[in-house]
This record gives structure tokens, C-alpha cells and sequence, in this order.
């Protein structure tokens, strides 16, 4: 599972990467959530996925030493972190992108560059 | 008191920088009371030093074995006497000689700047401590050279200084390093203890050659003499105290200071006496063939210099004793000659040689000043200059003899720099002040006013006072200095008269060639510019400049293109290329066995829906399409939290998923069409090649990763206690409230942050449209 997974995740950072490299501002903005999407994905898979109930107190699922099995918290309390802090990035890109294609009248990277011309 | 005496002109300068506008040119006279302070204060000093200096240190840096550490013994209160003496002269004369429009704040500011670090300089007894100050004199001396930076000379004099002192004393920092290296630490007064082991050391070499290319661009030791010269844009002041009298001598400082430590070997000696007597010929030659006193000055200043720094080359005590009585002598003299030059300037409106003359007449005061000071120059008897000079001379005489046939070339080389330096010290006096006048000054010459007279008046009279009875400073003042640098008591034999001896002979010759070449002087001026060549160290500065520039430009415009993708590809190989190289050369890609949980159908199925989802995102040309299917692998993600049982994330990235895809249709409305815009094919080619790379070295490191165990896992931590000490069941959210209760509240700062940007991008439109349309309203109504 980790092996398909790592997978999918380098996938999802290959695309995400090469919508980076695009020249249209909502391609880079997708390209970013790709990204977060393979780094939560690959928080969650580093530790291996284990297999038990939610990590909620007396909800873990009997193991044969008599205990309750439950998946890995630690990852899900990172994730939970970056999620959020992932949405806040995107939300702030969006609206970044969206103000500039409003001064600019341009979705392109090019146009988007500093006025000033670099120097022969 | 040592600490105090040294931030007392730091906080001067705080003040200044607050309030010193309001004081107007009026500021120099209130600011006069710290130098003055201080001088009295080491005044009271001279005397009464215990023996190894006054010493204050505290721990600064402990892990590096790094001491806020300073000393005040007799070599120090030589310089700290003259940067706070002159410096108060200096500071008086400026409040007349800069005119009332001009920034005085701004001038005493930099000043009191300048004389903090200074002392610093000579206050230091770790080398690192130094160092700092150092950079400091440095710093300072770029802010008043370009003090009128409206002027394009006044610019780039104030850089060529920046750029030539400060590669020295980088070079200076890495000998100092390597010394540290090899003797572990960087208190002068334990390095001199060890001076036997660091000799021995194979870094001794680097060690010399480093820190004297410190001190011989500090000092403007030929080649690096450049500097000096176009330094002289500076007010003249400034020249007087900073590139006469005081931060030039820093390298001298340091090659004294140092000479305990470094010196006594042919490494050390050679280099120094050679560049010193080297630099003391071209000075005095090329100061010959200036037209622009101060000019003509800052090359004296450079002859001057190496003729000290071959006298502390020498390293015997008497030579010590010797230089610091001529540097003493030299920063009174030629400070007086800057300041008589700067009146000169002042009143007439020019400093050119072929202008000037006859000025005696208006000019009773100065012309006396001026004439007695380069006097002492040239090493005329019963003025300081000569006393000390013979000093020198007794050195070379003796270590000439040291060298066989060669006996006369050390002698000889002092000698004609002498005969020459003479030869320009007439000039000064009798071509400005004697004659008739040569030409028309800008403005009449007149005396200037007492107070303008006033320092260097009172910088002549020392001249002349120390020429007449050295036993004033010798016993009190230089004695202490040389006995200082060379670690036992040195008592140096200043006197009128010696007899008919080697180095009376010297000065004789000098003397009397000077008088007899006198009236050929236009003649060698002539000869000696046609003696120049192409090959000079200035053109090899602005080579050096000039490339450096281009070189700069080229990587700018290569690098900072302004284009978001050019960024990330550079970044994004780097990353490539760094870890897959870590990666390749630990043998990491290596297989190791995985522990693998075994795929369910579901899983299967999302990822699936992941990749395909991925792919159409990449692919597509419509934005909304692409923006929905991105809605689908975010969706796809919920569901994979939910199958590994992650309430919490599943929950979370359903409601962030849901409000993401909502904001990006809501700006999908305001975006232009999304049409594939053309990108170069060999680009499209590098993309792609580095996306891929990418991916796969983060597939490789998420599989590494498996099967990785560094450290034993902390969950069952937060499993067993999170009921007991959290007081919640739910343990993910126990953690993040509790156990990481910090984190989250970082993560809501950032959100707060993005929160705010958001409202101050979006908030400014909506209030421009109400703006707007409150105007529109207003027109209507009106």
C-alpha cells in the first residue's frame, strides 16, 4: 500500500510541480494544492499505515494482547496542521492572483513580472 | 572607566543623530566636550598606567572563547591620545570650516562615530575585537569621504577606500582565524606567550601574509596606496584627522601590536621593511609630482607611512622606539599641513600649485604655520620631525650593517625618499607663500580667523615644542609605546645633537640635495611624469572594479529574472541535484525490505481516482474543468482519511475542499479564458524533465521513509496519556490543543495573517467602490 501510494504521491508532485512551471496563474495556483495534497499524503504514509480504529479513546479495535489497536495520531495532528495552513496559502494565492490579473488584465506569469527590464 | 571612555563617543553620536539638527553649526562646539573629555581623561592616564596596561573585559561570546576584552597600556594611549586630541581639534576647526548651510549634524555625527571606533581599534585586546572595530574606522571613513555625495569624485573615492580596506581586513579576519587556529586563542597577551609555538606552526606563513595585507591596505602600503589619494575628497578635516592622522596609522597599530607575537623572523621582516621603504620612495615621488596640495599631502602621508612601517619592520627595540616617537610626529605635522592646506583652500578658493603664491603677505599666520610644520617634514634640526627621523635612520644604519654588501641599501633607499620628501616640503611653504603670486585665486586671499587658526596653530607649536626638548613626550609618552611592543623597557636617546655620525650624514645629504635640486624641481617634475608607466595599480583597481561589476550584472540578469518558473527551476534542481547526490552517494537507493500494509480494493480504487484526476488537471485546457477535477482528487484524499480511519483530517479537508473549490470558482469568474499560452520547446522539454525528476525523488524519499527508524515512535505516547493528562478521548485534537497546543496557536497566527491579507486585498477594492460611488453621488448632487 505505502509502495502505491508513494506512487500517486510523486505523481501528484510531478504535476504539481509542472503546473508550476506554467505561465497561467491558475495553473500554478492548482499546481500549489497538488502539492499540499502529496505533502499531507505522504506525512500520513512516512510512519506506515497502520491499520486499527480511529484514534479515539476506547474506539480502537481488540488486538490478541488484549489492548485496542488504533492508527497512528501523531501524523493526523501534523496533517491537521498543514491542512489548515494549506488552505490559508491558497486562499491568500487565490486572492493575490486574482488582484493582479484585475491590475494587470493578464493571467499571464510574463506580464506579471516587474516592470522593470533587466539590464543589457 | 574604560568601557565608559569608549561608548561615551557611541552615545555622543546616538545623541547627535537625534538631536544634533537642531543644534546647527553651533554642534561641533557642544560635541568638542567628549573628545575633550576623553583626552583629559588620558592625560590623567599618562604616568600612571600600571604596568601591562588598565584592563577591562568582559565574557561576550563564551562558547567561542570570545571576551569583550580591552587594554589601555602605553602603545594604546599613544593613538587613544592622538585620536582624542586631534579629534577635538579637528571637531573645532570643522565648526568654522564648513560653511553655516552645510550639514553639520551629519558631519558630527560621523565623526564621533568615527573616534568611537577608533578607540575601539586601539582599545582592543582580543583580536577579533579588533577586527570589528576595524570594519567600523572603515565604515565610517566611507561616510566622510563621501561626505558632499553630491559630487561623483566624492563617491567613488569613498568606495575605492570601502572596497580596498575592506578586502584587506577580510583578508586581516581569515589570518586572524588561522591564528586563533594554531594558538588558540585571540588575547594579544597570551598570543605573545605562545609567539614561539605559532612561529613553529606551518600556518605561520598565511598567518603573516594575510594579516599584513590587513594592515598594508589599512595603512595604504604600496599597491594599496590608491585609495589614500582619492580619499582626499573628503572635507579636509576629515583628511587631517582620518587619513593623516589617525585611521591610517591603524595599520601601523596592528604591525606593532602584532610584532611581539608575528615578529623577529624573516617572514615577517623582510615583507615589511621591504613594502614600507618601497611605499615611502613612490610616495615621496609621486607627492612630488602633484599640482593639488592635498593631493601632494596624501602622498606624502603614504611616504610617511611606509617609512614608519620600516621602522616597525625592523622590530629592534630602539627602531620601535623610533617609530613611535616619527608617528607621533607625523600625525602633529601633517595634521597641522591639512589644516593650513584647508585655510589655504578655504580663503584663496583653490589648492592648486600653478594658482597659488606669494600668499605670505596676506597670510602672515598660516604661511608661519605652514612653513615650520614642513619643515619638520623634511627633517629640518630643532623641529620634531628631524629627531625622529635620525632615530629611524640609527635603525637602518644598524640593520643595513646586519646585511654585508647590501649595508647600504636599506641607508640609501631612506635617503633619497628623504632628499625627495624634502623637496616637496620646500615647495609647500616657498611656492604658496613665498613670491609672487602665479596665477589668480578664485578669491582674494585673507588671513583666516582665529578660530580657524587656532588648531593647527596649536598642532605646529607641539612640532615645535618636541623639537626643541623631545624630553617632554619621549620619557612619558613614547618610552611607554615602544616599551610596550617590544616587552621590556626601551629607553630611546632623543637628542638635539649626536655628533657626526651615520645618520646625521643621512639627513645632511638629504637636506643639502634637497637646496641643491631646488631650483631644478620643475625639471624632475617633468622627468618624473614621463617616468609614468601603463601598468599602475590604479588601473589594475578599476580593472579589478570593472569586472567585478560585469561580472555581478551578468549573474543578476541570469539569475533574477522576475519570472516565478526561472525561481523554481533553480530551486527545484537544486533540490534535485543535492539530495538525489546525498542519496547516490550514501548508497541510498539501495532496496531495502518495506513493511508494507496490504492494498484494499478501496484504496485502490481511490488512488486511481487520484491519478486519473491528476493527469485531467494537467491536460486539460479548461480551467473549469481543471478546477473540478482538482475538487475530485481533494474529494478522493477526504475519502482516503476516512477508509484509514482519520475522522478528524477527513472532516477538516471535506470543508476545506468544499469552501477551496467554491473561492477558486468565485475567482474562475474574473479570470481570463485559460488558453495554453506558448512556452519554447526546449523550456517545455526542462519542465517536464524536472517535474518528473522531482516526483520521483519525492516517491523515492516517501518509500525510503518506510522501514526508516530512527528513533522508537512517541504516539503510544500521546495514545496512553491523552484520557489521563488531556482530559479528552478524541487524541488528535488532545494533541493539537494540548500537548501541541503552541503549534496550533501558530498555525491560527498564520491563519489570521492570511485572513488579514485577504481582507486588505479584496477589502481596498470594495472600499475604492464605495468611494467611487460616494463621488459619483456627490457630482450628481452638485
Amino acid at each position: 500500500m505505502e509502495l502505491l501510494t508513494s506512487l500517486v504521491i510523486g505523481l501528484l508532485v510531478g504535476a504539481g510541480v509542472y503546473l508550476l512551471l506554467q505561465r497561467e496563474v491558475l495553473r500554478v495556483v492548482l499546481g500549489t494544492m497538488l502539492i499540499s495534497h502529496a505533502t499531507n499524503l505522504m506525512l500520513f504514509i512516512s510512519g506506515g499505515v497502520k491499520r486499527g480504529g480511529p484514534p479515539i479513546v476506547g474506539r480502537g479495535i481488540p488486538t490478541a494482547g488484549g489492548g485496542l489497536a488504533y492508527t497512528d495520531p501523531l501524523p493526523q495532528a501534523l496533517i491537521l496542521t498543514a491542512i489548515v495552513i494549506g488552505f490559508a496559502s491558497t486562499a491568500f494565492v487565490l486572492v493575490l492572483a486574482y488582484k493582479a490579473i484585475q491590475s494587470r488584465g493578464s493571467d499571464d506569469m510574463e506580464d506579471l513580472r516587474s516592470v522593470e527590464e533587466p539590464h543589457e | 572607566m574604560l568601557p565608559t571612555v569608549l561608548t561615551l563617543p557611541f552615545v555622543a553620536a546616538g545623541l547627535v543623530a537625534l538631536f544634533g539638527h537642531r543644534a546647527g553649526s553651533k554642534l561641533a562646539s557642544v560635541a568638542l566636550a567628549v573628545p575633550l573629555a576623553i583626552f583629559a581623561w588620558l592625560v590623567a592616564q599618562v604616568g600612571a598606567l600600571p604596568p601591562g596596561g588598565l584592563v577591562w573585559s568582559h565574557g561576550w561570546i563564551e562558547e567561542l572563547g570570545l571576551a569583550l576584552s580591552f587594554r589601555l597600556d602605553g602603545w594604546s594611549l599613544l593613538f587613544a591620545l592622538l585620536i582624542a586630541g586631534i579629534g577635538t581639534l579637528v571637531l573645532w576647526y570643522s565648526r568654522f570650516y564648513l560653511g553655516p548651510d552645510e550639514d553639520h549634524s551629519k558631519f558630527v555625527l560621523y565623526l564621533l562615530l568615527f573616534m568611537g571606533s577608533m578607540l575601539g581599534v586601539v582599545f582592543a585586546e582580543n583580536l577579533l575585537v579588533l577586527y570589528m572595530f576595524w570594519e567600523l574606522t572603515s565604515i565610517s571613513s566611507f561616510l566622510l569621504i563621501g561626505y558632499w555625495h553630491e559630487r561623483e569624485a566624492s563617491r567613488e573615492g569613498a568606495l575605492k577606500a570601502l572596497v580596498i580596506t575592506v578586502i584587506g581586513g577580510f583578508a586581516m579576519l581569515v589570518g586572524l582565524l588561522l591564528l586563533s587556529l594554531s594558538a588558540g586563542t585571540l588575547s594579544v597577551r597570551e598570543l605573545a606567550l605562545k609567539a614561539s609555538e605559532i612561529q613553529a606552526h606551518p600556518f605561520y606563513p598565511w598567518i603573516v601574509g594575510l594579516i599584513l595585507a590587513g594592515a598594508f591596505t589599512k595603512s595604504a602600503q604600496v599597491p594599496f596606496h590608491i585609495w589614500l589619494p582619492s580619499a582626499m575628497e573628503a572635507p579636509t578635516p576629515v583628511s587631517a584627522y582620518l587619513h593623516s592622522a589617525t585611521m591610517v596609522k591603524a595599520g601601523l597599530y596592528l604591525v606593532g601590536r602584532l610584532s611581539l607575537v608575528l615578529g623577529g623572523t624573516a617572514a615577517w621582516t623582510y615583507p615589511v621593511v621591504v613594502v614600507g621603504l618601497l611605499t615611502m620612495l613612490v610616495g615621496s615621488y609621486t607627492a612630488l609630482r602633484q599640482r593639488d596640495l592635498k593631493a601632494l599631502l596624501a602622498y606624502s602621508t603614504v611616504s610617511q607611512l611606509g617609512f614608519i612601517m620600516a621602522a616597525l619592520g625592523l622590530g629592534t627595540p630602539g627602531a620601535l622606539g623610533a617609530a613611535a616617537f616619527h608617528l607621533f610626529n607625523h600625525a602633529t605635522f601633517k595634521g597641522a599641513l591639512f589644516l593650513v592646506v584647508g585655510i589655504v583652500d578655504h580663503e584663496t578658493g583653490t589648492r592648486d600649485l600653478a594658482k597659488l603664491g606669494g600668499l605670505r603677505r596676506a597670510m602672515p599666520w598660516s604661511a608661519a604655520f605652514m612653513t615650520l610644520s614642513a619643515l619638520s617634514l623634511a627633517g629640518v634640526p630643532l623641529l620634531s620631525g628631524f629627531i625622529s627621523k635620525e632615530l629611524i635612520f640609527t635603525s637602518l644604519v644598524e640593520a643595513g650593517s646586519l646585511m654585508g654588501g647590501l649595508a647600504w641599501l636599506l641607508p640609501g633607499v631612506a635617503t633619497v625618499a628623504s632628499l625627495l620628501t624634502a623637496l616637496y616640503s620646500f615647495v609647500l611653504f616657498h611656492e604658496v607663500f613665498d613670491g609672487q603670486a602665479r596665477g589668480t585665486t578664485p578669491r582674494p586671499a585673507r588671513e583666516a580667523s582665529p578660530a580657524l587658526l587656532l588648531s593647527p596653530g596649536l598642532l605646529t607649536a607641539v612640532a615645535v615644542l618636541v623639537g626643541l626638548g623631545p624630553h617632554l613626550v619621549t620619557g612619558s609618552l613614547i618610552d611607554p609605546a615602544a616599551s610596550a611592543l617590544a616587552g621590556q623597557p626601551v629607553e630611546i636617546h632623543a637628542a638635539l645633537w649626536h655628533g657626526v655620525n651615520a645618520p646625521f650624514l643621512m639627513s645632511a645629504t638629504a637636506l643639502v640635495g634637497a637646496l641643491a635640486f631646488y631650483p631644478a624641481r620643475h625639471r624632475l617634475r617633468a622627468l618624473l611624469e614621463r617616468l609614468t608607466t601603463r601598468w599602475t595599480a590604479e588601473r589594475a583597481y578599476q580593472a579589478f572594479l570593472n569586472g567585478l561589476m560585469g561580472l555581478a550584472q551578468r549573474v543578476t540578469d541570469r539569475h533574477m529574472t522576475g519570472r516565478l518558473a526561472d525561481y523554481l527551476l533553480y530551486i527545484l534542481i537544486a533540490f534535485v541535484v543535492l539530495v538525489g547526490g546525498t542519496v547516490l552517494a550514501n548508497g541510498g537507493f539501495a532496496l531495502r525490505p518495506l513493511d508494507l500494509a496490504s492494498p484494499t480494493v478501496v484504496e485502490l480504487v481511490l488512488l486511481a481516482a487520484m491519478v486519473a484526476g491528476t493527469l485531467f488537471v494537467v491536460r486539460t485546457r479548461s480551467g473549469l474543468a481543471a478546477i473540478i477535477t482538482l475538487g475530485v482528487v481533494g474529494y478522493s484524499v477526504v475519502l482516503l482519511w476516512v477508509h484509514w480511519q482519520a475522522p478528524d483530517l477527513a472532516l477538516t479537508q471535506l470543508v476545506v475542499e468544499s469552501v477551496s473549490v467554491v473561492l477558486l470558482l468565485l475567482a474562475f469568474v474574473h479570470f481570463p479564458k485559460l488558453e495554453r499560452k506558448p512556452v519554447a520547446a526546449g523550456r517545455r522539454r526542462l519542465n517536464l524533465a524536472v517535474a518528473v525528476l522531482s516526483g520521483a525523488m519525492v516517491s523515492w524519499l516517501s518509500i525510503r521513509a518506510n522501514g526508516t527508524q530512527l528513533f522508537e515512535p512517541i504516539s503510544q505516547y500521546f495514545i496512553e496519556n491523552s484520557l489521563p493528562l488531556g482530559g479528552g478521548r478524541n487524541i488528535v485534537n488532545v494533541i493539537l490543543v494540548d500537548f501541541r497546543g503552541l503549534d496550533t496557536l501558530g498555525e491560527i497566527t498564520v491563519l489570521s495573517i492570511a485572513a488579514l491579507g485577504v481582507y486588505m486585498l479584496v477589502g481596498s477594492r470594495i472600499r475604492r467602490t464605495r468611494r467611487e460611488a460616494a463621488e459619483r453621488q456627490e457630482g450628481e448632487g452638485l
